[in-house]
């Protein structure tokens, strides 16, 4: 398979120093399309089910992403503009739970389950291997030296 | 004995999910506790489709009751429209504000339902839904309650009814200013 | 009449269902071949009759019978030929008739093929099917009942939900069924084989191709999910880790764990008790997710109505669970086997780390789309878990899975020398290693996309050097080129059949990496003969037209895209409905292999001045649905009968 990326990264480039050259009309900061989209991302759209802010067609929707670029313009820092989301919908409007209390539980869910996996057939395949091991250096001892060894134990007593 | 009977570990092991999943039908998905109840209303500026200004602050002193809808809110908040104009002539000289934010709307179709409704009392759309989101909405309609002090009481979810609106006010009333 | 027809019949099928399913069992306890001849018979005339329910409520669909609810809550007389006839599976009640329709027919084709074979094994195999197949019934009768009259009889209908008004959402739940109900044969033999005790591998090898069947079709039907929230719900994406995308995803992960550590059992007789753990924890999930679908407890677009149906379907889940877990525990002795392995460094451990990270992955789906339950049970707190954390956990998962893709297929069974390994990976390895490079050189910045790329790259080597080898030994011993190719694939086709989903695979992975690294979108207001840029694309509003049709209102921008030279014009819409309080946005697009230009119509002037338009170009989408078609080609060379091995 050929993966033929020149053109597209190109383009991304492209879009990018686009992006950047263009300057809004500049209040406190400029703000880009991606930054919104970034916070936008983050938050649950609040009259869809389970579509981002930066997702969903709706009308609610839109508004938000204005209020996230407007907060963002005048100087507030992203967490700023996510914690004032969150003062108004509570912990539920954030589609990835916060990293602390209660909601870490989520995100060490998938290192634990990993772990605890990786634990089981890692003993399994210990136990496993040991067996045959034993059994195959055993069947690899020459015939005649094991002839001998018997003979040898044999006539000890 | 011993030996044999952790294995009943096992199928044991699958009653607490679906414990979990029985505790889902106690829950409602859909209903979401604002975080703002007993908080201080977010203040708001907003112009009057009369052309009006009309701010949360000039409300101090008075129990508010902000009301969010919308004119293709059928048939919600069609049904609420007569309870707020009621409460609101039965109120106003007992120092009640009721105050309307239209949201997601046409001016033109709002006006309509204004007339429609011959409603009274203030309201003021609200173009950039700057105020429905500072209130936490998640849709029409939606109510919110603010005592004299301007703290966010209670928020009502769906239609309203002259049972809900007198429950919530009364006791607002009854509670000093200061 | 015809309504009571339909409740008749499925009061008699779900009568017949059980008689069938007891009798089955019976004749397995006494050996009588009479009472299993009564058992197949049953399975006949449960099908005969659910076919005609599905037939009847058809018909109730195309004569606007709206005496029946659910004709008038999913139909109106606007709604066009077409899809009357597929709303039929459009809402909850007759999706459980399409689902039993499909569950009768498959029982069918057991007993027409196993009938014989499997002598020990058959009759319970018959009496878990139609034990399945009398809970559906019993929703249909009971719980749902697509038949239920209402007074009085509306003039018109509802209407179907509009977002379900396309091709995509009418084979989407055909497949993605075929696949659930497809699910049962494998468990229906895992559990036979635990109740006669004969837990060897007997049952394994008969359901392998079912299991392959039925994992087909499951990827189907998410692909064809996955197109359809593309092109019809509007959001640009087709993956939204919505609970219901999740339970249907939960058990195509674990079929496809299944379908590896299958493997291992037919090769080296081990991991019985794991296996018959995986099929009944598969067709498990395959209960949570119609539970989690129909029941309402956590909201999910794609929800069906809430009520007493949830109960049922937990209390089944309840039943199978502990039934099949509780034989589990009787037979562990018959189960748990020592296995022998003769290094790490073996296939074996490859499907093993395999399976590990099937199942990590699945409990970090199924715990985030629980955990919103947990947390309110827990300490009252409403939380969301949604597609930022899912991608997040899950990327290293597949990451992982991916780069075993390339090692599995290719590592010895047993013990794999230092020869075998330089001989099938050293190249595979180098070339991933300089792709990586090259991806870097290009300007790709993000580490997964150059992880991703790399990975295929070095996945897709060691498919072609292992194809590569094995055509050239067959041209040395005097094939053409050709027909060795073409040889190896019929001869080996599970092999290679595996070999092409795997590509498939890759592909879809590819184009996921590439549009959600690359994709670029803005959203702007324009005045009529104004334009927007974007990624090098121009497009410009033209003007803006309603139109009446047959069940909607339909307002369409016209917007003419050119990148230097003209592309077209593209039409987005919002369609409105008089059964829907907001409008449905209509998605226009325009497919490339690189690129797609996607435009969504948002507010608009009534007078048609101006319009607001979400503008995307989303890179590599189209990648996904390629791979979705080189998955189907590699599955059905998997499916292909074993070609009988010439001396």
């Amino acid at each position: 398979m050929r993966v033929r990326l020149a053109p597209v990264a190109t383009l991304f480039l492209a879009v990018l120093l686009i992006g950047a050259a263009r300057g809004a009309p500049a209040p406190a900061r400029t703000v880009s399309e991606a930054e919104v989209h970034e916070i936008a991302g983050g938050l649950r759209c609040v009259v869809c089910q389970n579509l981002s802010v930066a997702d969903s067609p709706s009308e609610m929707a839109r508004q938000m992403r204005a209020i996230v670029r407007e907060r963002l313009e005048a100087g507030e820092s992203p967490t700023e503009v996510v914690q004032y989301f969150v003062d108004r919908y509570g912990e539920w409007i954030l589609l990835s739970p916060r990293r602390s209390g209660f909601t870490l539980l989520v995100w060490l869910a998938p290192l634990v389950a990993v772990a605890l996996g990786l634990a089981i057939v890692g003993v399994l395949v210990w136990k496993w291997t040991r067996r045959p091991a034993s059994t195959e250096a055993a069947r690899r001892v020459d015939p005649a030296m094991r002839e001998r060894i018997r003979r040898e134990t044999e006539a000890e007593p | 004995m011993s030996r044999r009977a952790w294995r009943w570990l096992i199928p044991l092991s699958a009653l607490p999910v679906l414990a979990l999943l029985a505790y889902g039908f106690r829950v409602n998905p859909r209903e979401i506790p604002s975080p703002l109840v007993g908080r201080p209303a977010p203040g708001f500026a907003l112009t009057t489709f009369d052309g009006a200004p009309l701010t949360l602050e000039a409300q101090r002193g008075k129990v508010v009751v902000v009301n969010f809808w919308a004119s293709w809110c059928y048939p919600a908040c069609y049904e609420e429209a007569p309870v707020l104009e009621r409460s609101w002539r039965a109120y106003r000289d007992r120092g009640v504000v009721v105050v309307g934010v239209d949201i997601q709307d046409k001016a033109e179709a709002a006006q309509k339902f204004i007339r429609d409704f011959a409603l009274s009392f203030p309201n003021a759309p609200d173009p950039t839904g700057k105020v429905s989101v500072d209130f936490g909405t998640y849709g029409v309609p939606e109510t919110f309650f603010i005592d004299r002090r301007g703290r966010i009481r209670a928020k009502h979810v769906g239609a309203l009814t002259d049972e809900v609106l007198r429950t919530r006010v009364e006791p607002l009333l009854g509670e000093p200013a200061g | 009449m015809i309504p009571e027809l339909g409740y008749g019949a499925a009061i008699v099928a779900l009568v017949l269902a059980l008689w069938g399913a007891v009798t089955a069992a019976l004749g397995a306890r006494t050996g009588r071949p009479a009472l299993l001849l009564s058992a197949q018979h049953a399975a006949l005339a449960v099908f005969v009759l659910v076919t005609a329910c599905f037939a009847l409520l058809t018909y109730a669909f195309l004569t606007f019978d709206f005496s029946v609810r659910y004709v008038a809550t999913n139909t109106n007389l606007g709604t066009p030929f077409y899809y009357r006839i597929t709303g039929v599976w459009g809402a909850l009640e007759g999706s459980i008739i399409l689902w039993t329709w499909m569950l009768g027919l498959y029982t069918l084709i057991v007993i027409l093929r196993h009938r014989e074979g499997a002598r020990e094994l058959y009759p319970w195999v018959l009496t878990v099917m139609l034990g399945v197949l009398a809970f559906f019934l019993l929703v249909i009768t009971v719980a749902a009942p697509p038949f239920a009259r209402q007074a009085p009889v509306p003039a018109d209908g509802r209407g179907l939900n509009p977002l379900l008004e396309d091709t995509g959402m009418i084979t989407h739940p055909v497949a993605l069924y075929l696949g659930f109900t497809g699910l049962t044969v494998p468990f229906a033999f895992a559990m036979a084989a635990l109740i006669t005790g004969r837990v060897g591998d007997a049952w394994i090898t008969l359901t392998r191709r079912w299991t392959i069947i039925a994992w087909y079709f499951l990827s189907l039907g998410l692909l064809i999910g996955g197109w359809w929230s593309y092109h019809v719900l509007g959001w640009g994406g087709y993956w939204a880790w919505d609970p219901v995308e999740n339970a249907a995803f939960m058990p195509w992960l674990t079929a496809t764990a299944f379908l590896h550590s299958v493997m291992i059992q037919e090769r080296r007789r081990m991991l019985k008790l794991w296996n018959i753990s995986l099929v009944i924890l598969t067709f498990s999930l395959t209960l949570f997710g119609t539970f989690l679908t129909r029941s309402g407890v956590i909201a999910s677009v794609h929800a069906f109505t809430q009520g007493t149906i949830g109960a049922f379907f937990l209390s089944f889940l309840a039943l199978v669970l502990l039934t099949a877990l509780g034989l589990l525990a009787v037979r562990w002795d018959a189960l748990h086997a020592q296995g022998e392995l003769d290094s790490i460094v073996s296939r074996e451990s490859a499907f093993l780390l395999n399976n590990v990270l099937f199942v990590a992955a699945t409990f970090t789906v199924f715990f985030g789309t629980v955990f919103p339950l947990l947390s309110e049970a827990a300490r009252g707190v409403k939380v969301s878990v949604g597609a930022p954390f899912f991608n997040q956990v899950n990327v290293p998962l597949f990451l992982a899975l991916i780069f075993l893709m390339g090692v599995g297929p290719l590592i010895a069974w047993r013990r794999a020398s230092f020869d075998n390994l330089r001989r099938n990976f050293l190249w595979p390895v180098l070339v991933g290693v300089a792709a990586a490079a090259f991806f870097f050189s290009l300007g790709v910045r993000s580490a997964i996309a150059v992880l991703v790329l790399a990975l295929t790259v070095f996945v897709a080597s060691t498919i072609t050097v292992d194809f590569a080898r094995a055509s050239r030994a067959r041209v040395r011993l005097g094939e053409p080129l050709l027909p060795a190719m073409g040889g190896l694939l019929r001869r080996h086709n599970r092999r290679y059949g595996g070999f092409g989903v795997h590509l498939g695979i890759l592909i879809i992975a590819v184009g996921v990496t590439g549009s959600q690294a690359w994709s670029v979108q803005t959203e702007t207001t324009l005045r009529r003969g104004e334009y927007a840029e974007l990624a090098g694309y121009r497009v410009r509003f033209e003007d803006l037209t309603a139109s009446e049709e047959s069940n909607h209102f339909k307002v369409a921008g016209a917007f003419t895209v050119s990148n230097g030279r003209g592309l077209g014009v593209l039409r987005p819409a919002k369609k409105f409905y008089p059964q829907e309080t907001s409008p449905i946005a209509y998605v226009d697009y325009r497919l490339g292999l690189r690129e797609d230009i996607y435009l969504v119509l948002g507010d608009f002037a009534r007078d048609g001045s101006q319009a607001t338009v979400k503008f995307q170009v989303n890179r590599l989408v189209s990648w996904i649905w390629i791979g979705g078609l080189v998955l189907t080609a590699g599955a059905v060379l998997a499916i292909l009968p074993e070609k009988k091995k010439a001396a």
